[in-house]
This record gives C-alpha cells, structure tokens and sequence, in this order.
C-alpha cells in the first residue's frame, strides 16, 4: 500500500457514502478532503476556510479513532454549531496523518 | 435614485479595489452591501486574523487591509448603500441598470460588477420548526431599534460577541433579559464576559448555560419559549421578544435569479478577456466568479478587478482611444481634487 495516502470512508449530506485515498503529506485537513474530492456543493463546506470561524464542515466521527482533542477554538464554535452530537467535530480541524486510516464520518447537515 | 459609473455589489477587498482601479480610468462608483460596514468576510468573519499572501504586505490584518484599501479609493469618492441587499437587476431601454435594494433604494448604472464573494451575510437560524412563524412577530435575528424592547421579556440565544452586548445593552431597556447559551463557555472580548457575569451576580439578567432553546409557543405572536437545560426539566419562560444571535452565513441569495450562469454556486465568467458575465455590462470578480483555473484568493480578485475596469471604460467610452497609464508616470488625480505624482527630477549642471 501507498504509505503516503489513507483511506477515509466519507458518507455526504444525501446520505451517499465514499471510500476515499486522503494524501497523508499535503498538509491537508479533512474539511480541504471533502471539498477536493467535491463531495458537497461549493461554497457549503469550508466557508471560513478553516479558521474554526464557522461550522460548515461539522461531521460526525463515525469510528474509534484517538483524534486529538479539540482546541479551545473549535470547541467554542462548535457550542454555537447547529444539529450537534456527541461525536461532533469541525473537519478542517483534523489533519490528514498515518494513524486516521479507516477513519468513519459522515457530514454534518448544512445550515 | 444613486447614479454612478459602475455599480459594485459587495464592499470586500475586491470591490474596494474596484473603486480605485475604476477611478484611475475617471469612472465613478457606488457600492452596496448587506452589512452594515465595508470589509466583506474581512470585516465579518477573520477581522483580527492575519493574511500573509498580499503582494508588498509579509503580513497584515484582515481588517487593516480593509482600512487601507479605503484609504486607496478615498479619493474615488466612491458612494455607499450600506446594510442594503441588492434584491434585483434591471436592463433599462437606454441599455443601463437598474438596482433596487430590499429596502427599496434605487441605483441607476451602465456598469454593474458583482464582487459578492460569498454572498450575502444571512442569520443563522436556530433549528426550531415553528420559528419561521413568529418572525417579527417575536422573533429577531437582528436589532435595529432596541427601543422596541423597553419594558418587554426578552430572551437572547447565543455564545458570542453580538449575544453578550446585546444582553449588556438590552438589561438597561428590557424588563427581563434572559440569555441562553449551549456551552457554559463564551467566546466574546472579556469585558464583555466579566460584565454579564456582574449583570448575572446583580440579578440583573438571567444566564442558562448548558441550555437551549427547543420551541416557541404563541397564538399570533410569542408568548413563550421552552428551554432545554441539561440536569432541569424542560421549562417554559414567559417572553415577548426572543432573539437568536447566531453568527451570519453567506448566501448566494437574490443575485442567484437575476438570470446569470450560475456554477458551484458562483457566477461563471469570461476569463480570457473581461470576467463578463452572460450578461453584457453585468461583470463579477473576486470570489464569487468562477473559470478554469479559478483561485479564491483577494490577490485574484485584484487582478480580475483591474482588468474589468479596462473593458468597463469601454463599453461607457466606446468612442474613446485609450491606453493603459502607468501610475509612476500619471500619478493619481482624485474626484476630490487631490493630486498625487512622482516629483520632479532636479536637472543641475555641476560646474
């Protein structure tokens, strides 16, 4: 296997799910994934562009993966997110690395 | 009615710029956008953030690159409709524009220039079925005139900047201000946040933390709100006015039935020559355009800005000759009399 992408099984808005090759060495968060790979309209993802200033990227996180808590930032925004769950999270906080292969989420519905 | 030259719908960094590209080709402009101050998402989404990739600036603040472009087109004199939507787009017989806000202001160009980024900053709303029916009848997502709210019951949802001062200001009107926030933790400046609290320990102003806002009850107007609060029963206050304070979300909004090509919620232009949109005179630059290649970046947008200008002053001039002046050689001459240019070189023989 390529060691430089992982795979990340992404169910979108209309319930759709993707198996998906994420680039471990782009620099890359989740948030800039989805919108790569156009899996929801331009400009309903992403819109602060990742700056935690917005929660267009909210997702679930479907799997058990050790993901690094989230910082302050991303906590207060998601307090004020809509359609919120335990396993909330803002995408374009989690960055691309070896150990999210396998990772489960789906997208949060748009506001 | 506003006249001008060119009609820039969105006050951002692009349409900014457009002011004083517009007005090195003596064109005159007017802006409209829905918030109430010019800066676009650099006002409204990442004021204090700094942008690294502006060509001259290793770095500067959102909102400073905004005060400065200001400051470029000042003396543009460009006209302002502000806290206006643009609502629809008119060809009139003379072959101009007309533009009419939400609140009925009308503006009458040959030139119009989408630079709406985004789109236009819309309220969050809250996820509650019924809220739609007690708009203005209870419930605001903005607060024009805090007057209404003299002696009534007000509650306020929210975590923010605008859910904290609105329930500073508003304990000095209302009867009874209530705020209601998900989180225990708020993210506003501090003062603001000490200042409820003293509000909160005075008794002057409800707080319920971990809580929200669940339904709305009310024959014709509000009467009611119910409150989810972790560890109580859900409970019913009594309120006339409940106003959730969200944050905005941009919209492409109305500009999306004005009969433009719309792609990936954008407006598709010609890139290779003028970013003309399929409209003859509408043109769209900055983030709210789209072609091949596409970059959403301000940097971008300067340049789409810049050569629009150049075909704007065509269609307005199509009699006139015309070629590209360099600033170092012309120097800039404001509409307001003001007068910038390189200065003389000194010529002296050395005996």
């Amino acid at each position: 296997m390529d060691k430089s992408t992982v795979k990340i099984h992404i169910t979108d808005r209309s319930g759709l799910s993707h198996l998906i090759d994420a680039p471990t060495d782009m620099g890359m968060n989740l948030m800039e994934v989805i919108r790569s790979y156009e899996l929801e309209d331009e400009g309903t993802v992403g819109i602060c562009g990742g700056m935690s200033m917005c929660a267009s990227c909210q997702c679930y996180i479907n799997s058990p993966h050790d993901l690094k808590i989230p910082s302050q930032e991303e906590r207060l925004m998601l307090s004020e997110a809509f359609n919120i769950q335990e396993n909330s999270r803002l995408s374009c906080q989690i960055f691309i690395s070896n150990d999210l292969d396998g990772l489960k989420l789906t997208i949060a519905p748009g506001e | 009615m506003v006249r001008t030259d060119i009609l820039i719908i969105g006050a951002g960094p692009v349409g900014l710029f457009t002011v004083f590209e517009a007005g090195l080709l003596k064109m005159k402009c007017h802006l409209i956008d829905v918030l109430p101050k010019p800066g676009g998402q650099c006002s409204e989404l990442y004021p204090k953030k700094p942008i690294y990739d502006i060509p001259g600036y290793p770095e500067i603040l959102a909102d400073e690159l905004t005060n400065k472009l200001l400051e470029q087109s000042k003396q543009f004199e460009p006209g302002f409709t502000l806290g206006e939507r643009a609502e629809s787009l008119n060809r009139e017989e003379d072959g101009s524009f007309t533009v009419i806000t939400n609140k009925g202001t009308v503006h009458k160009a040959p030139i119009v220039v989408i630079a709406g980024g985004l789109g236009s900053f819309e309220p969050r709303k809250p996820n509650i079925p019924i809220i739609e029916k007690f708009e203005n009848k209870g419930v605001h997502y903005f607060i024009q005139d805090p007057e209404i709210f003299r002696d009534k019951k007000v509650a306020i949802a929210g975590g923010g900047d605008s859910a904290l001062d609105w329930t500073i200001l508003l304990s000095e009107i209302a009867s009874e201000v209530t705020l209601i926030h998900r989180s225990n933790e708020f993210r506003g400046a501090l003062s603001s946040v000490e200042k409820v609290q003293q509000l909160k320990d005075a008794k002057r102003v409800n707080v319920k933390t971990s809580a929200q806002v669940v339904n709305l009850m009310g024959s014709e107007y509000l009467e009611s709100i119910l409150i989810d609060q972790s560890n109580h029963p859900q409970k019913e206050l009594e309120v006339d006015h409940f106003i959730p304070l969200f944050g905005l979300l941009p919209k492409l909004g109305p500009i999306s039935n004005w009969g433009l090509e719309i792609e990936k919620n954008a407006i598709k232009v010609n890139n290779s020559l003028d970013y003309q949109t399929n409209i003859p005179g509408v043109f769209a630059v900055g983030d709210v355009n789209i072609y091949p290649g596409k970059l959403k970046l301000i940097l971008c947008g300067f340049h789409e800005a810049t050569v629009m200008c150049q075909y704007a002053f065509k269609i307005i001039n199509p009699e006139k000759r015309f070629l590209l002046k360099y600033t170092t050689v012309t120097g800039v001459n404001g509409f307001d009399g003001s007068s910038k240019s390189t200065p003389k070189s000194i010529v002296k023989k050395i005996q």
